[in-house]
């Protein structure tokens, strides 16, 4: 029983599991998928489906958090990806070819990957805070991305862009593939190499991994580079949901979601040890969250009342002096011996 | 006189002073600038709508400002500058209580959230990034279960606040700027002239040093909160006189326009070094960006943000420069 309430995946999955058993409460057909025109539909299919590029941002916020930072600018990324992509599809002669379709995403990424490698440059070469660092992206990167659109909302209409984040492939919605693809990508190349290890090092202890020799600046700035490619991959997808591009709202408050959804998975933000996993059950749980909203009928916009309360709660179970502190309690109440340990404590904060 | 003797008279001085001396430059040759390119421009009231303009803006950085000399941050002040406005206008216009509790009620709101996130951030020791970002959710989610749309104000207390000149010669502020500029000068004795503020420098500096030089952490640590909120809540009371109606998104995005402030402002993010009237410079840069666009007339309003971006990086490389001098 230990074995599994000990598990790091445990209580984001317990919570993932509460959320969808009181969405079963208000919709008793919650659970049931339809194979209808060779396509899977169902609440769980919808959940998964638009919660893929957030899967995707929060993987990459994910790899950034574990090295002891934090990247703010991928909103504004998902919102110049998507800009870039539909501005190239509008333009050309043949916006239904899957050449154009594929020349617009390679300058997409791209362009993330200079975006990213920026931010990388910023924080490991001149060694600004990430919040900081990342701020200036948040701030200048959505007045880019209207300068691309010229303020407009580009709507492109293109099967082969539409398969991205509107299409199904093999009965499934192509997103949530997609999604699953980059996560066992990203879970091999963490787990089953020596990346995530030193990642973990790095966030750990950026000194005691320099004298052991790993070479943090350049690990720092690629997990920039990662997080924007994820970034760009998930603006793609919204955009192509929608077969459009707004520079103002795509990937509005992405960012926050995604700290979020790392929260949930049990990611510490002061770095150092992560969990893939942990995160797109985060993810999924956000995801939940805003479904179970709109089920229940509340207006969506208090969406945001339920995240705050989820967030503090989240931070208090990690905080290292809250769980001491609810232990003391506990045991104090055993021993009656309470005010001992609460000197120590003082003076380490 | 050589440039290094300037340098080595600058260094003594204090390298604090070095982006606030950069921005005042700024300031200068922005406003040479746009009196020589534009017809106008070159006029007092200009510089005086720049404050009736920014007045909540400045209100909410210099309560950042002392958030961020103690190395912390605060991400909800947009969202409670959006929650004043909101209760105001929700007290005043639908439930048709007087403007003079409902102001000191508004206020009383933000301090209280202001010390509670503090209260958070310091006994559970979790970062203030991720409390406040909890904080700027809860706030923004409290303005939509008052009301999805916008209330706006008919009371006639607010209306007279909103359409009040105060002449000034020829020149007029509004009372906003009034209020604005009274809480600037006491922000400025209590951080330069009290025990609190020479408090905020010291747990700035080091909060190590701080708890073993004996100083009340604690009480400066959720104190700078309190008075993040208290001038959030101001900032919303002002917001509300300027837009005469309250909604959920009010000042959205605020929370990054008063960091940039600060930093242009020439306060280091890393806590311990600055000055308000840095602050107050930074406001004025600000808001100068958006009149020289406004008066450029073919720049769409987006190009804010990316001078705005850019002059962040600028400053943000300028204090990397100065405090790694200082280390070696």
């Amino acid at each position: 029983m230990k074995l599994v309430t000990g598990h790091r995946l445990f209580w984001p999955a317990v919570v993932l599991i509460a959320l969808l058993l009181a969405n079963l409460a208000f919709t008793p057909d919650f659970f049931a998928i339809r194979l209808r025109d060779g396509h899977l539909y169902g609440s769980l299919i919808d959940i998964l489906h638009f919660g893929s590029p957030l899967i995707l941002v929060a993987l990459g916020m994910t790899l950034v958090i574990a090295t002891g930072g934090i990247d703010l600018s991928v909103g504004s990324t998902v919102a110049i990806a998507a800009a870039l992509a539909c501005l190239h599809i509008s333009e050309s002669d043949d916006p239904g070819s899957v050449g154009t379709v594929l020349t617009a995403v390679a300058i997409a990424l791209g362009v993330a990957l200079l975006l990213g490698a920026a931010n990388g440059v910023l924080v490991a070469r001149i060694g600004v805070q990430p919040i900081i660092a990342t701020l200036i992206l948040m701030v200048a990167g959505r007045g880019v991305a209207q300068l691309i659109t010229d303020g407009q909302i580009i709507t492109v209409t293109s099967e082969p862009f539409k398969l991205i984040g509107g299409g199904y492939w093999l009965t499934v919605p192509f997103s949530i593939l997609l999604a699953a693809a980059v996560v066992l990508f990203a879970s091999m190349l963490t787990r089953r190499t020596a990346l995530g290890l030193l990642l973990e090092s790095v966030g750990g202890n950026p000194v005691a991994s320099r004298l052991v020799g790993i070479r943090a600046a350049g690990l720092i700035g690629l997990v920039y580079v990662v997080s924007a490619l994820c970034a760009a991959l998930a603006g793609l997808m919204i955009s192509s949901n929608v077969s459009a591009a707004d520079g103002n709202n795509a990937g509005l408050w992405i960012e926050l979601d995604a700290i979020l959804a790392v929260v949930v998975g049990g990611t510490s933000l002061n770095g150092g040890r992560f969990s893939l996993g942990g995160t797109v059950l985060g993810a999924l749980v956000i995801q939940t969250l805003s479904t179970t909203v709109y089920t229940i009928g509340i207006p969506p916009e208090t969406t945001l009342v339920f995240k705050a309360v989820v967030v503090i709660a989240v931070c208090l179970v990690q905080s290292p002096v809250f769980r001491a502190k609810a232990a003391r309690r506990k045991s104090g109440a055993r021993h009656g011996n309470r005010p001992v340990a609460s000197k120590k404590l003082e003076v380490g904060a | 006189m050589s440039t290094d003797t300037v340098l080595s008279t600058l260094t003594r001085r204090g390298r604090g002073q070095i982006p606030m001396l950069v921005t005042s430059v700024l300031l200068v040759v922005m406003f040479a600038a746009g009196s020589v390119s534009y017809d106008g421009f070159l006029s007092g009231q200009v510089l005086l709508n720049l404050l009736i303009d920014n007045a909540f803006l400045l209100v909410v950085a210099v309560g950042m400002t002392f958030v961020i000399l103690t190395g912390g941050i605060d991400l909800s002040v947009g969202a409670m500058v959006a929650l004043s406005t909101m209760i105001s206008a929700w007290l005043v216009q639908l439930h048709g209580w007087p403007p003079l509790l409902v102001i000191p009620l508004v206020l009383a709101i933000g301090t209280g959230a202001g010390l509670a996130m503090g209260w958070v951030i310091h006994t559970f020791e979790i970062q203030p990034f991720i409390v406040t970002l909890a904080g700027m959710f809860l706030a923004r989610g409290l303005c939509y279960t008052i009301s999805i749309d916008s209330i706006s104000i008919t009371d006639p207390t607010y209306t007279s606040m909103a359409q009040t000149r105060i002449p000034l010669g020829e020149l007029f502020i509004s009372p906003s700027v009034l209020i604005a500029v009274l809480a600037v000068v006491a922000a400025f004795v209590v951080l330069h002239y009290s025990r609190f503020g020479r408090n905020v420098y010291a747990l700035g500096g080091s909060e190590q040093s701080s708890v073993l030089m004996g100083l009340p952490v604690s009480r400066t640590k959720i104190g700078v909160y309190g008075v993040s909120g208290f001038c959030s809540a101001l900032g919303g009371v002002l917001m509300t006189f300027y837009m005469l109606s309250g909604y959920g998104l009010h000042a959205v995005g605020l929370e990054l326009d008063a960091i940039a402030a600060v930093v242009i402002g020439g306060t280091l993010l890393t806590g311990g070094t600055g000055y308000l009237l840095g602050t107050v410079l930074g406001v004025l840069v600000l808001g100068l960006i958006q009149t020289v666009i406004s008066f450029q007339g073919t720049l769409s309003s987006w190009w804010t943000r990316i001078v705005i971006g850019a002059l962040l990086f600028v400053f943000i490389l300028l204090q990397r420069v100065l405090t790694s001098r200082r280390r070696t």
